[in-house]
């Protein structure tokens, strides 16, 4: 069943076309990899999923009806959440507080702080991720671990879509065994993922779908039982076009 | 925590901790201030003297408040203290029209507030560099000052005001009990509520912000607002003070909002702040003017002790972690 559908979506910075009649779809309940070469077009289109880029033409339907986001704020109000690229974590403030970043527990016009800090330990325990403490400052932390509370965010909330940037770039292995473990995870709570990913070794570990993205266009999309590294090398490269 | 937790690297003791240090800089400043000028003058620590030092320093703690929210998102308001001078201007036409000193008081907050709202939506909506939106404002601000008095002071003599800077609860003045009101009210609005939140997520990272929903331009309209009334109330407290409304420059009070909010150890990155660090930076660099006005030293060495103690408090942050 399709969670998410993409259709026609094209969008310019000034002269920069930078997606160009994007349509694909991310079925519910699936790892769906987006991949394609650096400046393809992968984020620009995340951030239209996410409320950050609004498209020129071309429309996003989420659960079968049109979606238009006018922020961030609509996307995570309707389920969508994202992991971004630059990881938008708040390095000043502690691990609960950016878990709760504009979704701050209140009890009047007050902050309930010790709320949010208990439900974040759960929030961390749940997913079995790695932080000293959810009272310690995202500073402290190294890229894994910043990573993890990120996901964790993104997990929580009962968000329906967590799409994800390239959330094992920065990482060494063993960070990236613990993040990708903890993509399963969120798949077999019935969430959909999208993974953006340069790994195509982890795309084929991970995913059940894969589009792949050049130049601004959605090029070709397959089932990844269905194709190999070489397939999806030759489509990211160009060597063999399927539009 | 969890099967994972691993233990947090031990903290170093915390006097050979520099970070603890530079963010204690204003307490730890204050401190050795009081020690050498109660050594030097035992008549510093008398309680008249402590009381005229609070006094003398309410105005700088109520400007440095405000400071401190701007700096907090990361801005810098260079026109805090130009806007107390255009509100105390606005007293002062209100009262020589012969309105009432609260509706001088509401015209004063409503002026100061209005020239915040103008820079917070400039550099929120207009994306202007706050530093260039901040000068235009003092500049205009100090000019709008002048026209509207004619460049000339208006005499404020009101018994309701004289009670503000003479009266007190037993022996603190009413400046200080509305200082330490306003103080205590900031710290809770930047540390207990949700808009406290976005504003140090705003000044850490406005991007990070952005991508969970929070409006960067809000946050900054709002704080430049905030500013802008705190310099309004600090216009109250001074006409309240000299007896007049004038349109004097009083730039002296920028320069120590900044450095009081330096010294407080907020970072001037933005994301980083508290509300007491500024208050104890506004007490040390009163407790300094006022030290050396005992010692006899001439007022001239002042702006110069100013300078060398924002300095190497600036040099501390060094070692913040
Ligand atoms: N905010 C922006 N302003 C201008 N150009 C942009 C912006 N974001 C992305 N681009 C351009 O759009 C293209 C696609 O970028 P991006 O979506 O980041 O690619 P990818 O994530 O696939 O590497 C690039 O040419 C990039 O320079
Ligand atoms: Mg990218």
């Amino acid at each position: 069943m399709s969670l998410m559908k993409v259709e026609g979506v094209s969008l310019a910075f000034g002269s920069v076309q930078a997606l160009r009649d994007v349509t694909l779809d991310i079925a519910a309940g699936e790892i769906t990899a987006l991949v394609g070469d650096n400046g393809a077009g992968k984020s620009t289109l995340v951030r239209c999923m996410a409320g950050v880029h609004r498209p020129d033409s071309g429309r996003i339907l989420f659960d079968g009806s049109p979606v238009e986001f006018r922020s961030a704020e609509g996307a995570r109000a309707a389920g969508i959440e994202t992991v971004h690229q630059n990881l938008a974590l708040v390095e000043d403030l502690t691990v609960w507080q950016n878990l709760f970043l504009n979704r701050e527990l209140v009890r009047g016009p007050f902050l309930d702080r010790k709320a949010m800090r208990a439900r974040a330990g759960e929030m961390v325990a749940e997913l079995a991720v790695n932080v000293p403490a959810v009272t310690a400052r995202v500073r402290r932390l190294s890229g894994g671990q910043r990573q993890a509370v990120a996901i964790c965010r993104a997990a929580g909330f009962d968000s329906r879509l967590v799409i994800m940037d390239e959330p094992t770039a920065a990482l060494g292995v063993q960070e990236t065994a613990r993040v990708e473990t903890l993509i399963r995870t969120l798949r077999d709570d019935g969430r959909a993922v999208l993974l953006i990913s340069h790994d195509f070794a982890q795309v084929l570990r991970l995913s059940d779908q894969v589009w792949v993205m050049r130049g601004g266009r959605c090029v070709g999309g397959m089932r990844t039982k269905d194709t190999t590294g070489d397939e999806i090398v030759s489509l990211v490269t160009g060597t063999k076009g399927s539009t | 925590m969890t099967a994972h937790a691993t233990a947090a690297p031990p903290a170093p003791a915390f006097w050979r901790d520099p970070g603890q240090w530079a963010d204690r800089a204003a307490a730890v400043g204050l401190v050795v201030l009081v020690v050498i000028f109660q050594i030097a003058n035992p008549t510093f620590l008398s309680a008249g003297n402590i009381r005229s030092m609070l006094v003398a320093s309410a105005i700088l703690v109520v400007l440095s408040i405000g400071q401190a929210f701007v700096v907090a998102t990361g801005g810098i308001d260079l026109s805090v203290a130009s806007t107390m001078t255009f509100a105390a201007v606005l007293f002062g036409f209100g009262f020589s029209r012969g309105w009432g000193v609260l509706a001088c008081c509401l015209l004063a907050l409503v002026g100061g507030g209005l020239v915040g709202l103008a820079c917070g939506v400039l550099v929120g909506r207009g994306r202007i560099t706050d530093f260039v939106v901040t000068l235009g404002a003092l500049s205009a601000a100090s000019g709008a000052a002048l026209v509207i008095a004619d460049g000339k002071p208006v005499t404020v003599i009101d018994a309701g005001l004289l009670a503000l800077s003479a009266g007190g609860i037993g022996p603190i003045g009413w400046s200080v009990v509305i200082a330490a009101v306003l103080a205590v009210g900031a710290h809770v609005l930047l540390f207990r509520t949700r808009l406290g939140t976005h504003v140090l997520a705003v000044g850490g990272n406005p991007e990070a912000a952005t991508a969970t929903g929070i409006s960067v331009a809000r946050i900054k309209t709002v704080v430049y607002t905030l500013s802008g009334v705190l310099a309004g109330i600090a216009a109250i407290l001074l006409v309240s003070r000299v007896g007049a409304a004038e349109p004097a420059s009083n730039t002296s009070f920028l320069l120590n909002s900044v450095a009081a909010v330096v010294l407080g150890g907020v970072s001037l990155a933005g994301g980083r702040g508290t509300i007491t660090g500024p208050v104890l930076g506004a007490l040390l660099l009163t407790a300094l003017a006022n030290g050396l006005t005992l010692l006899g030293v001439s007022p001239f060495y002042q702006p110069l002790a100013v300078g060398i103690v924002v300095v190497a408090a600036a040099f501390l942050t060094r070692w913040r972690r």
